[in-house]
């Protein structure tokens, strides 16, 4: 059985809102008064879930509660969760960066962070200078890094700059540079925030390449924390959910991305309104929309269904249901109109149309939703109704991890026949 | 699963600690960092000048000049057979040392938040590598002395060491740690309270004067109201600059009751200084 490399227990982190500065110096005086009394901090007691939308009672915040875990030694762990779920806090603690407000990590190996990529970098100083200074800052011996100079220096592609101050370099050498460097670290254990996400396609291809090396090949223990879910799902064999500061799904990396992409929120995908105040005229009204998914999951590899519930008050009516979809940015992806000319009588009906997987993109969409009548008559508008954001798994993208532009992303064939 | 022991874990990451936590062995594994930072310190701070590291010496020399010029030939302060100029390059070289250990190194939460709040190593490295590095520049300086020294003894002016002179190190270590000490505090307090910060500026300035280091203390006593010769008198630094210039150049006083008075005030700066330090560096970046 594997061996426990490292273990989280009860890990709690609490941040005090609004301004922190001399005002604090009250509940500093509190907290020192009840320490010498030998009783508990009281702000302990209080604080509330970290949810960033909702007004809290308490000026103090659990940014993480109660985190338990254990890494097995070789292990990949994912650590994914959205924004403000807790996951910077979680890799501070674990870099030794702040310190918990309660619980504890133990671990058998040490432990190097990423947390960012060219930390120290000294803009006065040159490529190789740098090198000796940022391998050093992330815990590497000058021995150590003067066996691996010339290995990193081949890695950043670098090489003919490696002799001038770095504030020469453009930004992307720098990057290259210094991820070159982070990436010949050899901890026992490595945390690694989202540093994929610099430098162009090639490179970026290059780093989840040494990212895999270093976990699969070496069977380095990593924890890796990230957005980026093709990456996760392309390293990580576990993964942690982070939600609102708690461990919400910690387990195999595929079911935990469905778990983290079913609580996306952001996203509208129903409303249904009374028939009073339906929108509408005398003549229909709408009563429910609904934007479904195939598991419920929003992401290209699924297709997707509308659905319009509406409500005719007059035979012989033609009622023809239109959506327009829009990017974040505004632009118009598309219109799709019934154009069927329909005859309806008196009554209830409900139209749907799929939207085939591999068709829009990842990112934000909104939808607008018409109900248009006779003679074109625009009986109801809906602007920007519903919004979904859709994610991948990355099924199609084999082993490109790299920006796919565009509005729409389908996924037409290729071919390719001999010629000569 | 198997659990291990508590003695098998390398280290832990908790939200307890210890009062005093100068983890050496730590410091050791990461001593790379530490000269490589004080090279960074050494090489950085004047690329792209003309006059480079001539810098390190032209600052002291300048301000003795004015110092000899306002206090000596405006001022009247006896120096006895010592020339005012030496009297005042000695005390400003020991004093800029010092006052660079105390700037320097109280900036270290604040100047580096960038790096702390990314990074792990002992924090206590970098209030370390500025004073190493100012030593180097300490010793520049202290060299720039000795040939102006050599200058005045060939110029016929009777110059000699005290026979003290062996403590030398011990002074220039009084010195390091209390301007670690006192810089290690003030970097603490200033993560929270950013107006030390705006105190240091100008308060090592006015501490300069009560320190002995433009006159000799028996000056002092002589024509300071009497309120204010304590200030200077049990003033520690009054103490390093003042026997720093009876070792050098066998003027003022000594006595090992103040030495060893200094030699104690220092190292309770330093544990003081050590004490808090270790003490916000666990959490400074959530306030700063």
């Amino acid at each position: 059985m594997p061996d426990i490399i490292l273990k989280a227990e009860h890990i709690s982190k609490q941040y005090r809102l609004g301004l922190v500065g001399t005002g604090t110096i009250r509940d500093d005086l509190k907290r020192w008064w009840h320490k010498v009394q030998g009783k508990e901090d009281p702000f302990l007691k209080i604080g509330d879930v970290n949810d960033r939308s909702i007004k809290g009672e308490s000026d103090y915040v659990w940014a993480l509660q109660d985190i338990n875990f254990e890494v097995e030694q070789g292990e990949v762990l994912g650590i994914i969760g959205k924004n403000g779920a807790g996951k910077s806090t979680l890799l501070k603690i674990l870099s030794r960066v702040t310190s918990p407000t309660t619980g504890e990590i133990k671990t058998k190996g040490r432990i190097a962070s990423l947390l960012e990529v060219g930390t120290g970098f000294h803009p006065e100083m040159t490529g190789r200078e740098n090198i000796y200074l940022n391998g050093a800052i992330l815990g590497m011996t000058k021995a150590e890094i003067r066996q691996k100079e010339e290995e990193i220096i081949a890695f950043s592609d670098c090489e003919r700059y490696i002799d001038t101050p770095v504030k020469r370099y453009s930004s992307g050498m720098t990057v290259r540079l210094a991820f070159a460097v982070a990436a010949h670290l050899e901890p026992d254990i490595l945390v690694v925030d989202e540093v994929l996400a610099v430098g162009d396609a090639e490179f970026q291809k290059k780093a989840v390449g040494k990212m895999q090396d270093i976990s699969k090949g070496q069977g380095r223990t990593v924890l890796f924390v990230s957005h980026n879910m093709v990456a996760v799902k392309s390293l990580c064999t576990r993964t942690i959910v982070l939600e609102h500061g708690k461990v919400v799904f910690d387990g195999n990396t595929d079911e935990a991305l469905s778990h983290y992409l079913m609580n996306e929120n952001e996203i509208k995908t129903e409303m249904f309104w009374n028939e009073k105040d339906a929108p509408g005229n005398i003549k229909a009204k709408i009563k429910g929309i609904r934007l479904t998914a195939e598991n419920d999951n929003f992401i290209i590899e699924n297709k997707m269904t509308i659905e319009i519930d509406y409500i005719n008050y007059l035979d012989n009516q033609t009622l023809n249901t239109t959506i327009a979809i829009f990017d974040v940015n505004g632009t118009h992806v598309l219109s799709s109109p019934d154009l069927s000319r329909n005859n309806l009588k008196k009554g209830t009906y409900s139209s749907s149309i799929i939207i085939d997987k591999d068709f829009l993109n990842t990112g934000k969409y909104l939808f607008t939703i018409y109900l248009i009548g006779n003679n074109f008559e625009v009986i109801a508008e809906l602007k920007d109704v519903l919004s979904i954001e859709i994610d991948e798994l990355g099924v199609n993208r084999k082993d490109y991890f790299g920006y796919w532009g565009g509005v729409v992303r389908p996924y037409f064939k290729w071919q390719t026949k001999k010629l000569m | 699963m198997s659990t291990p022991k508590d003695d098998a874990w390398l280290y832990t990451i908790s939200s307890k600690h210890p009062l005093i936590n100068l983890n050496l062995k730590e410091i050791w594994r990461y001593r790379d960092l530490l000269m490589l930072f004080v090279k960074r310190d050494i090489v950085t701070v004047y690329k792209q000048t003309i006059l480079g590291p001539l810098w390190f010496v032209i600052q002291p020399l300048f301000t003795s000049v004015i110092f000899t010029l306002i206090f000596n030939n405006l001022g009247q302060i006896q120096t006895g057979s010592v020339p005012p100029f030496l009297f005042n390059l000695a005390g400003i070289t020991a004093w800029n040392y010092f006052k660079e250990c105390l700037t320097g190194t109280s900036g270290t939460f604040t100047r580096n938040q960038n790096i702390f709040g990314k990074v792990y190593f002992p924090r206590v490295i970098m209030p370390m590598s500025i004073t190493i590095s100012n030593l180097l520049k300490f010793g520049i300086q202290l060299s720039i002395f000795l040939c102006f020294y050599a200058y005045y003894a060939f110029q016929g002016t009777s110059l000699g060491f005290n026979s003290h002179l062996f403590l030398i190190p011990v002074y220039i270590l009084m010195m390091a740690l209390l301007g670690l000490g006192l810089g290690m505090i003030i970097s603490s307090m200033t993560t929270k309270y950013r107006d030390l910060s705006v105190l240091v500026g100008f308060g090592v300035q006015l501490l300069m004067y009560v320190s002995a280091v433009p006159y000799p203390v028996s000056e002092a006593k002589l024509k300071f109201p009497e309120w204010v010769v304590p200030f200077v008198e049990y003033n520690p630094l009054t103490q390093i600059i003042e026997g720093f210039r009876y070792m050098l150049l066998n003027i003022g006083s000594f006595s090992w009751a103040g030495f060893l008075y200094t030699l104690l005030i220092s190292f309770v700066f330093f544990t003081l200084g050590l004490i808090i330090f270790n003490k916000t560096e666990k959490s400074f970046i959530d306030t700063i």
